[in-house]
């Protein structure tokens, strides 16, 4: 769902095929016929942003047919865990949850916590949210449980009341989807998980880009978990990611609310005014994440080296705080209103590829200046001269660097994959003339502030004069012709980890500490780089005995392939079937084994009990898999973590044809719309824009065309844009196949060639027949190829968790000719 | 190299088990392999999505002649979709940029410049710029040494390292708060 894998990630959709050809069924939901639903078994129609509808009215089956797995489902999640008495479902409450203020549009979430004795000393920290931190944050009370399930405010019974509605029918009202081909889903996937068999769910940007786009994974997770698809081989829910380290650029990240390592950024609104507080709000006293003074401190260490001391917190303030949402959009809206200055475009096109990309390029007249970095000239760095509003470059003040890049083949580097595999490409060739690699522009440009301040007393410029940066290689390679090229692995052994005062890398992340004594970059990949010439992110070893392949690259954490693989030995540490055997506890030997590392202390016994008290993975017992979580448990029920609910519940997009049929409630209550006279949202219904339009990808082209539109062999497969629509709207609006038309939102317009196909099948609603336009987004105003371009009708805004642009579903109105 | 015997050895397996011998242009007996006359096959990663598929990069002379599938990796066995079978011209390609391209505020040309004096200027506007903005309290009073006059916004084809120098560099060492990347997109 939520993907077009075999259009998008061909080669890795020939493991699912060959899954086929020995028995796998594989099932496709989405909005389009495409190359994926053409192989699949059982292709699934659904309108544009009903996914939760859906997996809901997967959920209420498996609950209602009495189908989830029992001796998982109690030991391993929190379903017998009680909430509080506070607690009010959207239910009962026209879609909202307890705890919701119309006035911030923002929820306050004490009254989704457990309920139960209160634990001592520990704050509720539930304001850190985002990537990863969800489900991080602790449960206030330590939870009280009833293990028959029976409880009313038993999690299991509010799961079982919230999806109530969530019927066959009301899913072919709600999805489009018929009750048949839905009930036929349901019975492949109950069929097929238990202790033979298990599922996986694969997703993609067709799930995130929507305004409650951690909403519909969290679903996927709550159906896995009842059905016991999580921590076994065959099982999970897969992050379909579209870009080659996009995983890396999450994990390290450059993202603004995260520190690397999922850490939370320190933020001046939460609080986070000292090192203590920062680490006594986000640390949680159960779990793992316990530990998070040790990966901040740690961290402070490798930034600032010998100046970060425990007497100035190690450096903490010259972090700066955030102040608010500094998001890509949040900041394209700024930058528009001319409050961003400069800026840094690494690889990027927002010109293009970013939502409202009209609103974009006028951000771009607006700065002061812009660095873009890039092998070809993009629309980005164009704008001035070649943006389709035909400004006047005499009119643009800004003034614009493009400078040439390196690509993986002409450097050495690490990318991770979508599977938090990091895997390393050697340098082959030197880049051509001035072109450099991305280091090289960071460690040259650092070298040049660095002089640029030197001598500075001034506080501010303290944290950048203490950065340690010390990255030249001590001999450069005689071979290449660049000799001041950073040294690679010299910055990959700083996100691995030393020792502060032998400089010796750590072998892994359970040696960090707090006191100042280690140093470690990003502490999620600790252990890739373990000793001097050891780069693990290099090995390619295949193992013929073990398809897990543990010598190929290096998976963080600590090279599991399987996260929380606990999960797939029963309680007592023994598999749940010889079939789905992968990690269990050998008594006689004492610890866990098995063909991947065990995500679970090597040599906690199966029934060791948990701990009453202290603090971290000693307050779960030896048959709680879930480590990261503060009470061991998958869950599926959030009590924290989430802006907008503890339940995944169906929303209407912000922009859609239909009504709400569940709820008085029509869209999230907590998605951030930004509203500007420059972007406005069509109301519900509107019939101005009565269809439902989507963006996809097509194989032959790459997101907003750079690294394909420059391509003869690419460009000539894929040559033109088009909007792709059913016969049936064809047929109503007057259209031929290859006809010009023009496809609108209230914030922009583009031309384009129609492509009418069957792939695109009008769906029934109430006796309605919805329409959906589908619209791939790859060309632009260069390269050697060119076209409208899909994200000039996005409207900017922002899923509350995790601040995506809402593109997935979207209304427009079509009509046949040009623009003029 | 495996493919090279292969390739080779193609018309006289035909002739030894006793085919009728099939017309064969001149130019497809002289063809051959392109990665024939490498000098060596060096290991990389796809650039495009994020499935891994490792690549060998085939160097002669100090130029590459050819990128293809790694038949060594658990991931791809040597296969690469159009996109990745399509690196080659990512790399070598005439429409590549390969000098520092600039724009002065309000010209209507680009113009070519020396790689060490753009550096030089792009330090000197990120100076000027952050000391300008620079926001040391909040008019509460609170600390939080930032500025939102900066941005930057990455893409998802950079290596973690260069991902990890961005951060610490604009976020720990300049005090930008939006660093951004593709990720969020």
């Amino acid at each position: 769902m939520g993907s077009n894998m075999a259009e998008n990630h061909p080669v890795g959709f020939r493991w699912p095929m060959q899954a086929k050809e020995r028995g796998a069924t594989i099932i496709h939901v989405d909005p389009r016929f495409s190359r994926t639903s053409a192989v699949a078994d059982l292709y699934v129609p659904i309108r544009p942003g009903s996914d939760i509808a859906f997996l809901g009215g997967l959920i209420n089956y498996v609950l209602n047919h009495d189908k989830w797995f029992k001796e998982y489902v109690i030991a391993y999640t929190n379903a017998s865990s009680i909430v509080g008495d506070d607690y009010v479902d959207a239910e009962d409450n026209g879609g909202l949850f307890s705890g919701y203020d119309p006035k911030s549009g923002s929820y306050d979430n004490a009254s989704w916590a457990y309920s139960g004795p209160p634990q001592e000393a520990k704050e509720d920290a539930s304001a850190h949210t985002g990537h990863g931190m969800e489900g991080t944050s602790p449960a206030k009370h330590r939870p009280a449980r009833d293990e028959t399930l029976q409880h009313p405010r038993s999690v299991f019974q509010i799961l079982k009341h919230h999806y109530a509605r969530y019927t066959p029918e009301m899913v072919e009202r709600v999805c489009g989807t018929p009750q048949s081909l839905f009930l036929q889903v349901a019975e492949v996937l109950t069929r097929n998980s238990g202790r033979e068999r298990t599922s996986a769910i694969c997703y993609a940007v067709g799930w995130t880009q929507q305004s409650y786009g951690a909403q519909i994974i969290r679903a996927a997770g709550i159906l896995q978990l009842l059905l016991g698809n999580i921590g076994r081989p065959g099982g999970g829910i897969m992050a379909l990611r579209g870009h080659a380290s996009i995983q890396g650029s999450t994990d390290v990240p450059t993202l603004f609310d995260l520190l690397p390592g999922y850490l939370p950024h320190p933020a001046a609104f939460k609080g986070d005014d000292t090192l203590e507080r920062y680490m006594r709000e986000s640390a949680v006293r159960g779990g793992y994440w316990s530990n998070l003074p040790k990966f901040m401190v740690s961290l402070l260490k490798a930034w600032y080296g010998d100046a970060a001391t425990a007497e100035n917190e190690f450096g903490y303030q010259w972090i700066p705080k955030l102040t608010g949402d500094h998001s890509h959009i949040s900041t394209s809206a700024a930058m528009a209103d001319g409050k961003v200055k400069g800026f840094v475009v690494f690889g990027q096109n927002p010109a293009n590829g970013s939502a409202h990309a009209g609103l974009q390029r006028r951000a771009l007249t607006q700065l002061d200046w812009m660095v873009a970095i890039d092998l070809y000239e993009t629309e980005t760095a164009a704008f001035w001269y070649a943006a389709p509003e035909g400004w006047k470059p005499a009119d643009i003040k800004t003034e614009v660097f493009l400078l040439p890049s390196a690509g993986p083949p002409e450097k050495d580097g690490t990318f991770t994959n979508t599977q938090r595999l990091l895997q390393f490409h050697d340098k082959a060739v030197d880049p051509p003339e001035d072109a450099r690699s991305d280091l090289w522009f960071l460690y040259h440009l650092g070298r040049r502030l660095k002089e640029l301040y030197s001598g500075s007393t001034n506080p501010r410029d303290q944290g950048l004069l203490n950065l340690t940066w010390d990255y030249l290689p001590g001999r450069p390679n005689p071979e290449w012709r660049i000799k001041d090229e950073p040294s690679d692995e010299k910055v990959l052994m700083e996100i691995n980890g030393y020792t502060v005062a032998d400089g010796k890398q750590l072998p892994d992340f359970e040696r960090l500490k707090a006191d100042g004594s280690t140093a470690c970059g990003v502490w999620i990949y600790s252990g890739v780089f373990p000793g001097p010439e050891k780069n693990m992110a290099r090995r390619r070893t295949r193992s013929p005995d073990n398809d897990v392949n543990p010598e190929w690259g290096f998976a963080w954490p600590g090279n599991r392939r399987i996260l929380y693989n606990r999960a797939s030995a029963d309680p007592a540490g023994q598999p749940w079937s010889e079939r789905k055997k992968y990690v269990w506890w050998d008594a006689a030997a004492g610890k866990w084994t098995g063909r991947d590392v065990p995500d679970f202390p090597a040599k906690k016994a199966p029934g060791t009990p948990a701990k009453e008290r202290g603090s971290g993975i000693d307050l779960h017992s030896g048959s709680d898999p879930f480590t990261l979580k503060a009470d061991g448990r998958g869950w599926l029920f959030a009590p924290s973590g989430l802006k907008d609910g503890p339940l995944p519940t169906h929303y209407e997009p912000l922009e859609s044809p239909l009504s709400n049929a569940l709820y008085e409630r029509q869209d999230s209550p907590v998605a951030k719309r930004f509203p500007r006279k420059d972007n406005a949202i069509s109301p519900p219904g509107d019939p101005g824009y009565p269809y439902i339009v989507t963006t996809y990808r097509v194989t032959e082209q790459y997101t907003s065309g750079v690294m394909s539109r420059w391509n003869s062999w690419l460009s000539e497969l894929m040559p033109e844009m088009f909007a792709e629509i059913s016969p049936e709207l064809a047929r109503e609006k007057g259209i031929a196949n290859l006809d010009w038309i023009t496809v609108s939102t209230p914030r922009n317009q583009i031309e384009c060639k129609a492509l009418v196909t069957q792939r695109m099948r009008p769906l029934r609603h109430d006796g309605r027949l919805i329409h959906t336009v589908g619209l791939p987004y790859h060309w632009g105003y260069k390269g050697l190829v060119k076209g409208a371009m899909a994200n000039d009708l996005v409207a900017l805004s922002e899923e509350p968790n995790v601040y995506i642009q809402e593109d997935k579903a979207m209304t427009c109105s079509l009509r046949k000719g040009r623009l003029r | 190299m495996a493919v090279e015997q292969a390739g080779g050895q193609g018309l006289g397996l035909i002739g030894r088990m006793g085919m009728a011998p099939q017309p064969i242009s001149r130019e497809s007996v002289e063809k051959k392999p392109r990665i024939r006359d490498a000098d060596r096959a060096v290991p990389s990663v796809c650039p495009y999505c994020a499935v891994g598929c490792s690549q060998l990069v085939y160097v002669k002379d100090r130029r590459i002649i050819d990128i293809e599938g790694n038949p060594e990796s658990p991931i791809n066995e040597g296969t690469l979709c159009p996109k990745g079978a399509a690196t080659y011209q990512y790399l070598v390609n005439p429409n590549r940029l390969t000098t520092v391209r600039y724009r002065a505020p309000h010209s209507d040309h680009w113009e070519d410049r020396p790689l060490e004096w753009a550096m030089d200027r792009i330090a000197a506007l990120i100076k000027e710029t952050r000391d300008a903005s620079f926001v040391e309290r909040t008019p509460e009073g609170k600390l939080v040494n930032q500025t939102t006059a900066i941005a930057t916004l990455g893409g998802a084809t950079m290596d973690i390292e260069e991902n990890y120098l961005i951060k610490k560099l604009f976020g720990a060492g300049l005090g930008v708060v939006s660093i951004e990347n593709q990720a969020r997109i």
